[in-house]
């Protein structure tokens, strides 16, 4: 039977994507070097710019896709000790391996995706019921309460807008990812403390990290499986160390880049 | 006059009011809506019969095939490789105030697309 | 009668206006956004949440008349069912009219049924609910044409597990969610059941005082009965989550216990002394202690305090406050029309 090329190459193209192993998207964030600049919010400013999100004054209503809090609210008061408590933490969507905003969603209107496990959000479809806001247990989803557009002090038309009445939330960057980037956070990070790649893929960047350090992550016991995994140096004789201070010191004090930094303290090392 | 009389007026009336815009337009024909093209493009992302026809349906689908396909790029007629974007392919060579716009005015259509989607010449 | 007859068409213009000003408020909302309401991006549901869930459960509770009637042939219960289906369809109505002003986009609500999720309660909840009322459509209007009939009596007993799947399904709304520990707890159901089954008969015997309607002294005996006991477990149930939450000792399970909680629990269980000691404003106690309970403060206290330990208080509007009461002028407005055919028909039997 003869087939035609046009053909062939369809079939071929389809093969190799039922066939590529789906890719595991995860992002490892160094909170040692994170915390050389406690003040800094150039992720935060990088990702909200890049994507037209408002800054919204009534604290109520606002719209984050990434955002700092500290480290008892992130991890729970049980977990924040003296050296650590007040730490300010990047916190963002965790695009969960089992995602409670997916589960609960009528109308398919946020769905992880198969081919690299982004959980995608699609505000054309959005009935805005914030039924998956009621289910993350990250509180990482934000309502447009009303018309962001008078709360945008500049568009960036290469990236739409939302309209009042659907969620929004962070997206892992994914037009930047179809174009071979990286997300905004991670490029615009100074101290290189975000780390992100294909977690399956155990050559990554982020896969090695994973391998060689400890690395928490927030209510792993929910099931829910995130994605965002938090990084904290931890000397042999269980002292936090490295080339961060502590972060009640003031800004002066930080040195500006983190070569010296003891890198993955592992057991008997 | 007869209760069949006064409701016959009142349907008649009702109709010549309904039909209003029906019959204006045969007294004096609209103008024809003259579109500025393009300066040095010579071939839309489909043929003209098509686009202004269903440019609304392709929309949609261009917007599923992004949105949920994750699919960025298709090839154009011509052969050329595009984006699938309506701001980075449709407003880079049409003028949203002069073209979509006018259109969309004269035939009384509200697209939503403009309330998230911007237009890059006048970004506010 | 003309007397009554000039009140009557008073009460009802009242209630059409209350309805025409919420339709007014609903659309500034819809113009503004919810940004009009008092909800926030800690506390994502509020008033609106609350009463669909409550008068879900007033919906639900339509098979505390009609199972007794269909299935154990209590005749006593004759002059009553037939109000419990209308109830039952006012109730739904309401429920999904307070669904309805919640949306963000309410102009997208059919994306539920376009793109169906079969892993959303929510989805499940809609379609639970729209064959519900349409069971209890067709059961009414069969009822009204006189002695049921042998299908009459199948789709009865159909609506009777429906009834109890409704509430559940809304239950398994809240009582599914890992980050709301609040909510996370196997009584959910129960707890919605019983205090749908307390909340139904007494508002049941309350619009039988309002519309002057002799259900029968045996049937309001035992429509009492029922509150009572429901009312029993459903305070029982509660107090078995206030013993879970404290003794365990776990932070973040008391930690929803507010005092509003405390407020509400406290009006329940004056209600529940006023059940058992059968007094005359019994019911109408239970039915706002639960509207209260189930209908305002359930929901906002899931929400507070956040997933980062936030606490936001929840403040409903002005115009948050105004669409509910017109949504509930609407739910009685319909429950005047369908209770006056109900009792002209009744009538017309007996007559």
């Amino acid at each position: 039977m003869k087939i035609t090329r046009q053909a062939f190459l369809a079939l071929l193209a389809a093969t190799v994507r039922a066939f590529s192993k789906p890719r595991r998207m995860a992002m490892a964030i160094d909170l040692g070097k994170c915390w050389k600049d406690h003040g800094c919010t150039r992720c935060v400013q990088a990702c909200h710019a890049a994507h037209n999100v408002p800054q919204i004054p009534d604290r109520r209503r606002e719209i984050k896709w990434i955002w700092k809090e500290r480290f008892e609210n992130a991890f729970g008061e049980e977990n924040a000790g003296p050296a650590v408590a007040g730490a300010p933490v990047p916190l963002l969507c965790n695009h969960c391996e089992h995602p409670e905003c997916v589960k609960v969603c009528p109308t398919g209107a946020t769905w992880k995706r198969e081919s690299d496990g982004l959980v995608m959000m699609d505000e054309h479809r959005c009935i805005g019921c914030r039924y998956c806001m009621a289910a993350c247990p990250y509180g990482a989803r934000s309502f447009d309460w009303s018309d962001p557009r008078p709360f945008l002090r500049a568009i960036d038309p290469a990236y739409p807008t939302r309209a009042k009445g659907v969620v929004e939330k962070c997206t892992f960057c994914s037009e930047r990812l179809a174009r071979g980037g990286q997300p905004a956070c991670v490029e615009v990070c100074p101290f290189k403390a975000m780390v992100f790649g294909d977690a399956a893929d155990p050559s990554s960047a982020v896969a090695q990290l994973l391998q060689a350090r400890h690395a928490f992550r927030r209510k792993p016991e929910l099931g829910a499986g995130p994605n965002v995994f938090y990084l904290l140096d931890v000397g042999q004789d269980g002292i936090l160390r490295g080339d961060w201070q502590s972060p009640r010191a003031p800004i002066a004090n930080r040195r500006a880049d983190c070569q010296s930094a003891p890198q993955g303290h592992r057991e008997g090392a | 006059m007869s209760e069949r009389g006064i409701i016959a007026a009142g349907i008649a009336l009702f109709l010549a009011g309904a039909c209003f815009p029906f019959w204006r337009d045969a007294a004096t024909p609209p103008r024809p809506l003259v579109l500025p093209l393009p300066a040095g493009e010579r071939l839309c992302v489909a043929p003209v019969a098509y686009m202004r026809a269903s440019h609304g349906d392709l929309l949609l689908a261009w917007r599923d095939r992004v949105v949920r396909s994750g699919e960025r790029v298709f090839t154009a007629p011509d052969g050329r490789v595009r984006e699938l974007s309506l701001v980075r392919t449709c407003l880079g060579c049409h003028q949203k105030a002069e073209f979509c716009d006018r259109c969309h005015q004269y035939t009384a259509v509200a697209p939503e697309c403009w309330s998230c989607h911007v237009d890059p010449r006048s970004p506010r | 009668m003309t007397v009554l007859a000039r009140t009557y068409r008073w009460r009802m213009a009242l209630l059409a206006a209350a309805v025409a000003a919420g339709v007014l408020l609903w659309l500034r909302q819809w113009n503004q956004g919810l940004v009009l309401t008092g909800m926030s991006r800690d506390v994502a549901w509020g008033l609106y949440i609350g009463q669909f869930t409550f008068f879900v459960g007033v919906a639900a509770s339509a098979v505390t008349v009609v199972l007794p009637y269909y299935l154990h042939a209590w005749k006593a219960f004759g002059r009553v069912v037939i109000l419990g289906e209308m109830l039952a369809i006012a109730s739904v109505v309401v429920a999904m009219l307070f669904v309805f002003v919640d949306l963000g986009r309410p102009d997208r609500l059919l994306n539920v049924l376009l793109h169906p999720s079969p892993s959303s309660l929510m989805f499940w909840d809609l379609l639970a609910l729209a064959g519900y009322l349409a069971l209890n459509v067709i059961l009414a209007r069969a009822a009204l044409a006189g002695p049921p009939a042998a299908w009459t009596r199948v789709m009865a007993l159909i609506s009777i597990p429906w009834a109890v799947s409704i509430h559940t399904i809304t239950a398994f709304l809240y009582a599914g969610l890992a980050g709301r520990p609040f909510w996370l707890t196997a009584a959910m159901a129960p707890r919605f059941l019983a205090s749908a089954f307390a909340a139904g008969p007494a508002l049941l015997i309350l619009l039988c005082r309002a519309f002057r309607y002799d259900a029968g002294e045996e049937a309001l005996r035992k429509l009492r009965l029922v509150m009572t006991y429901a009312m029993t477990a459903n305070v029982f149930l509660a107090l078995m989550e206030v013993f879970t939450a404290f003794y365990s000792g776990i932070p973040e399970q008391a930690a929803h216990y507010s005092p509003w909680t405390w407020l509400s629990g406290g009006l329940a269980a004056a209600a529940l002394a006023m059940a058992l000691g059968r007094s005359r404003y019994a019911p109408a106690a239970v039915f706002a202690s639960l509207a209260i309970d189930k209908g305002v403060v359930l929901i906002p206290a899931g929400f507070i305090p956040s997933p980062e330990g936030a606490v936001t208080p929840y403040i409903p509007t002005a115009l948050e406050l105004g669409i509910v009461l017109a949504i509930w002028c609407a739910g009685a407005l319909l429950v005047t029309v369908l209770f006056r055919i109900a009792i002209a028909a009744r009538q017309a039997e007996a007559g």
